[in-house]
C-alpha cells in the first residue's frame, strides 16, 4: 500500500520566484511542487517535479471532488516519490503523456480541460499503472482524516461518548 | 485436571475456532464440567483494544491470510484475495457482527419441501425443525440479550433508521422496527447499554453488543475447564486405524508444530477454514479428505445474496451516527413465489464510514458519477439486503494451489449466482430504492455485495450420509467423534442473519456431546 505523507508550506515569495504554473492549481519549481496559493508545497525526493504534478492532476481527475484541495491529492500520491516506486510511476506517466500526445495535446498537463483528460484516462484505464494509482487512492485519499470533515464525516466517536447525547436521532426533515 | 491441559491429555474436547459456534460450544461444555482446549488462529482483543477507525480496525481484526477466488461473482474480480470480511481473533466474527438476531421462519427449515425442487439448486430439508429448535433459540436469545425478546425493549431509532422507517411505512410495509438485536438497550449481564457510537463492525468499545470474546469465552475460562490457546493455527486433524480422530496438529505462536490429543474434535473455523481443514486432513484411509466419503465437503457454499441500496437526499442524514444495523423490514422475508423467486429477504439498515463507502460503493468505479455520490455522503442513508441464496454443489471451497505461511494449501472459494438469487436481488434493489424514493431520495445507488460475512454451507447437515457431511447433531457421518460446530453445517441459509442459529445449534450440540460422553459413547 502507498503511504500518504504530510506536506509543508512555502512562502508566497519563494513560490513566485521559483515556480511556473502547471495544471489546474499547481506550481512546478526546481525540486518542488506547490499549490498556487502557496498553502502547501512538497519537495521531491526521487521524482521529477513535472511528473509529480502530472500524478496529482491524474489523481484529481480520477476522483474529482471540487471541495477537496490539491494538497490532499498530493499527499495521497506522495508515496510514489521514493526510489522503489519512481521508475514504475515515471514509466506510467510517460505512457500517459504519450497517450495525451496521440490525442493532440503536448502532454497530460497540457490538456487543459477535464473532459479531455478524462477521455485520455478512459483510454488507459485497463493498464496496471492506472489501476494501481486508482486503487491506491481509495485509501490514500479517502482515509486521510483531514479529508473527512470536507464530506461531513465525523470519524471516531467513542472518546466523545458516542452520539447518544450528540444527535444520533436529530433528523428533523423526515 | 484443570486448565491448562497437557498436549498428551486425550480426555479433552478440542474445538477449532472460538466464534459464535466454537466460542459458545466451548463455554457450554466447560459449564457442564467437560475439559476443553480451544485453538484460535487469532489473538485476543477486548473492548479497550478496539478502534473507531475502519481501516485500522480491519488491520487489527480481519482474517487477511490469503484465499483465492473464482466464479462469476463480482467479489472475485474486485477483491480476489478477500472473499470474506470476517475476523481472526478470540471470539471470531462475533466482534464484527452487527448483532441482528433473528430466528429462522418455520418453513425455512424444510426448504426442499416448501419451495419444491429448483433447477440447478441442491435444496434439501434440514433434519431438524422449528419445534425442536425452539427451546435452544429461547436460550440463545437469553444468552445474547436479544432486544424484543425476554421483555428487553427495542433500541431507539437513529437517523438512518428514521429515513428507512418513514419510507417503508409510506410504501405500506407493516413489519418495520428497530430489530431484534444482541445489543443492550439497557444494562444487562454486567454489560452497559448502547451509546449509539456507530462502529459496531469495528468491535463494540462499550461491550454493549454481545461478543463471545468478552462473554462466553471468559465465562468458560472461569470454570477452570476451558483453555483457549491463541495464535494456534491448525494444520490437520489426525485419526487412528479405526477411523476415529485422535488429535490435532497446529502451529503455535512461535511457528512450532504441536499436537494436542483429543477425545472429540469440533471444527468451527467458519465455512472456508472448516472444509479447508477437513480437505487438508486427507490420509490413506480418507484420500479425499476427512469426513468426505460423500464428496460433499466444501460444496453448497452459501453467502446470502446480499447487496445494498444507498440513497442521497436534499438534507443531511448522518447515517454513521448510532447503531450500524438499526432497523429492519421483514415483510419481504416470506416465501411467495408470485414475486418470481423462492424464499425471501430481509432489509436492514446499514451504514459505512467514508473510507469504507469509498471502497465498497462501486468497487473499481471512478470519475464524477462515482465522486458526486460521495460528495453527498452526509446526506446519504443506506440499507443491506439479506436473502436466502440457493445452495449449488458447484459453489464450493476447494484447496487452491496457493499455500499459506505454514505451507498449507489455502482455500479457493468459487461462487456464481443462481438465477433465483439474481431475481431476488433485483426485486430487493427495486423495493429498497422505492423505500427511499417514497421519502424524496434525489438519487438511489444499488451497491454490489461486499466480501461475505455470512458464510454458510460447505459441511452441510443432512439426514442421509450421501447428501451431506454431518448429521442432525453436527456429527460427521463418517467419523463418530468429529463434529462441525459453525455455520458450515447449514443445510440451507434461510433469509435471516445466521449468528443466532449458529449459537442455538452450539447450545444444542453441547448438550448432545456432554450426554454422549456421560453415556460413554464418546
Amino acid at each position: 500500500m502507498i503511504e500518504t505523507r504530510s506536506l509543508k508550506t512555502l512562502t508566497r515569495r519563494q513560490l513566485l520566484s521559483r515556480g511556473v504554473a502547471a495544471g489546474a492549481g499547481l506550481v512546478v519549481g526546481s525540486g518542488f511542487v506547490a499549490g498556487r496559493d502557496a498553502a502547501w508545497a512538497t519537495e521531491m525526493d526521487a521524482m521529477k517535479p513535472e511528473s509529480f504534478a502530472t500524478l496529482v492532476q491524474m489523481a484529481r481527475d480520477i476522483y474529482p471532488h471540487d471541495k477537496v484541495g490539491d494538497q490532499y491529492y498530493a499527499a495521497a500520491v506522495k508515496g510514489y516519490d521514493v526510489p522503489e516506486e519512481v521508475d514504475f510511476a515515471q514509466a506510467g506517466i510517460d505512457m500517459l503523456d504519450e497517450a495525451s500526445r496521440a490525442a493532440g495535446f503536448d502532454s497530460y498537463l497540457g490538456a487543459g480541460w477535464e473532459a479531455d483528460r478524462v477521455a485520455i484516462l478512459r483510454g488507459i484505464e485497463d493498464t496496471d499503472f492506472f489501476q494501481r494509482i486508482r486503487g491506491g487512492l481509495v485509501t490514500g485519499l479517502y482515509n486521510q482524516k483531514e479529508v473527512w470533515p470536507i464530506f461531513g464525516y465525523e470519524g471516531e466517536s467513542y472518546s466523545k461518548g458516542g452520539y447518544m447525547y450528540r444527535g444520533f436521532d436529530d433528523i428533523t426533515w423526515i | 485436571m484443570a486448565a491448562p491441559f497437557e498436549l498428551s491429555d486425550d480426555n479433552v474436547v478440542v474445538i477449532i475456532g472460538t466464534g459464535a459456534g466454537g466460542g459458545v460450544l466451548a463455554n457450554e461444555l466447560a459449564q457442564k464440567g467437560v475439559s476443553v482446549v480451544a485453538l484460535e488462529a487469532g489473538g485476543r482483543y477486548l473492548p479497550e483494544d478496539y478502534v473507531n477507525d475502519e481501516w485500522d480496525s480491519f488491520g487489527q481484526l480481519a482474517w487477511t491470510d490469503t484465499r483465492t477466488t473464482s466464479g462469476d461473482w463480482r467479489v472475485a474480480k474486485d477483491f480476489s484475495n478477500l472473499p470474506a470480511w470476517i475476523v481472526k481473533a478470540v471470539g471470531g466474527t462475533t466482534t464484527h457482527w452487527a448483532g441482528a438476531s433473528l430466528r429462522f421462519q418455520p418453513h425455512e427449515w424444510k426448504a426442499l419441501t416448501n419451495y419444491g425442487a429448483v433447477d440447478g439448486a441442491s435444496l434439501l430439508d434440514w433434519p431438524i425443525d422449528a419445534e425442536e429448535m425452539d427451546p435452544y433459540y429461547t436460550r440463545a436469545e437469553d444468552k445474547l440479550g436479544v432486544t424484543r425478546t425476554n421483555d428487553i425493549p427495542g433500541l431507539p431509532g437513529c437517523n438512518n433508521y428514521k429515513v428507512f422507517e418513514a419510507g417503508a411505512k409510506k410504501l405500506g410495509y407493516k413489519e418495520v422496527h428497530t430489530g431484534r438485536m444482541a445489543i443492550n438497550s439497557q444494562e444487562r449481564d454486567g454489560r452497559m447499554a448502547c451509546q449509539q457510537t456507530g462502529f459496531c463492525f469495528q468491535g463494540c468499545k462499550w461491550g454493549a453488543k454481545w461478543s463471545a470474546a468478552y462473554t462466553d469465552i471468559p465465562a468458560g475460562e472461569a470454570t477452570g475447564n476451558l483453555e483457549v490457546r491463541e495464535k494456534a493455527h491448525v494444520a490437520r486433524i489426525l485419526h487412528d486405524d479405526s477411523g476415529k480422530v485422535t488429535g490435532v496438529e497446529y502451529f503455535d505462536e512461535a511457528g512450532d508444530l504441536q499436537m494436542q490429543r483429543a477425545r472429540v474434535v469440533c471444527v468451527a473455523g467458519n465455512s472456508f477454514e472448516s472444509p479447508r481443514l477437513l480437505l487438508n486432513s486427507h490420509s490413506s484411509m480418507f484420500p479425499d479428505g476427512l469426513a468426505n466419503s460423500s464428496g460433499m465437503v466444501g460444496r453448497n457454499y452459501m453467502r446470502h445474496l446480499t447487496g445494498s441500496v444507498y440513497a442521497t437526499f436534499e438534507q443531511p442524514v448522518r447515517m454513521w451516527r448510532g447503531t450500524t444495523m438499526a432497523g429492519i423490514v421483514q415483510d419481504e422475508a416470506r416465501h411467495d413465489p408470485s414475486r418470481g423467486f423462492v424464499g425471501g429477504y430481509e432489509l436492514e439498515t446499514l451504514s459505512l464510514g467514508l473510507p469504507f463507502m469509498a471502497a465498497f460503493l462501486d468497487p473499481g468505479a471512478w470519475g464524477r458519477e462515482f465522486t458526486t455520490a460521495l460528495d453527498s455522503y452526509e446526506n446519504m442513508a443506506g440499507m443491506w439486503i439479506v436473502g436466502e441464496d440457493m445452495p449449488q454443489e458447484s459453489n464450493r471451497v476447494t484447496l487452491s494451489d496457493a499455500e499459506d505461511a505454514f505451507g498449507l494449501k489455502v482455500a479457493n472459494v468459487h461462487y456464481s449466482d443462481h438465477p433465483n438469487d439474481t431475481a431476488m436481488r433485483d426485486h430487493a434493489y427495486k423495493q429498497g430504492a422505492a423505500i427511499y424514493d417514497a421519502v424524496g431520495a434525489t438519487r438511489t445507488l444499488p451497491t454490489p455485495p461486499y466480501p461475505s460475512t455470512h458464510n454458510l454451507g460447505t459441511n452441510r447437515m443432512s439426514e442421509r450420509p450421501e447428501d451431506g457431511v454431518v448429521n442432525r447433531n453436527g456429527r460427521a457421518h463418517d467419523v463418530p467423534n468429529l463434529y462441525v460446530s459453525d455455520g458450515s453445517q447449514f443445510t440451507t441459509g434461510a433469509a435471516e442473519n445466521p449468528t443466532l442459529t449458529i449459537v442455538a445449534l452450539a447450545i444444542r450440540q453441547a448438550e448432545h456431546i456432554a450426554s454422549e460422553m456421560n453415556q460413554g459413547v464418546l
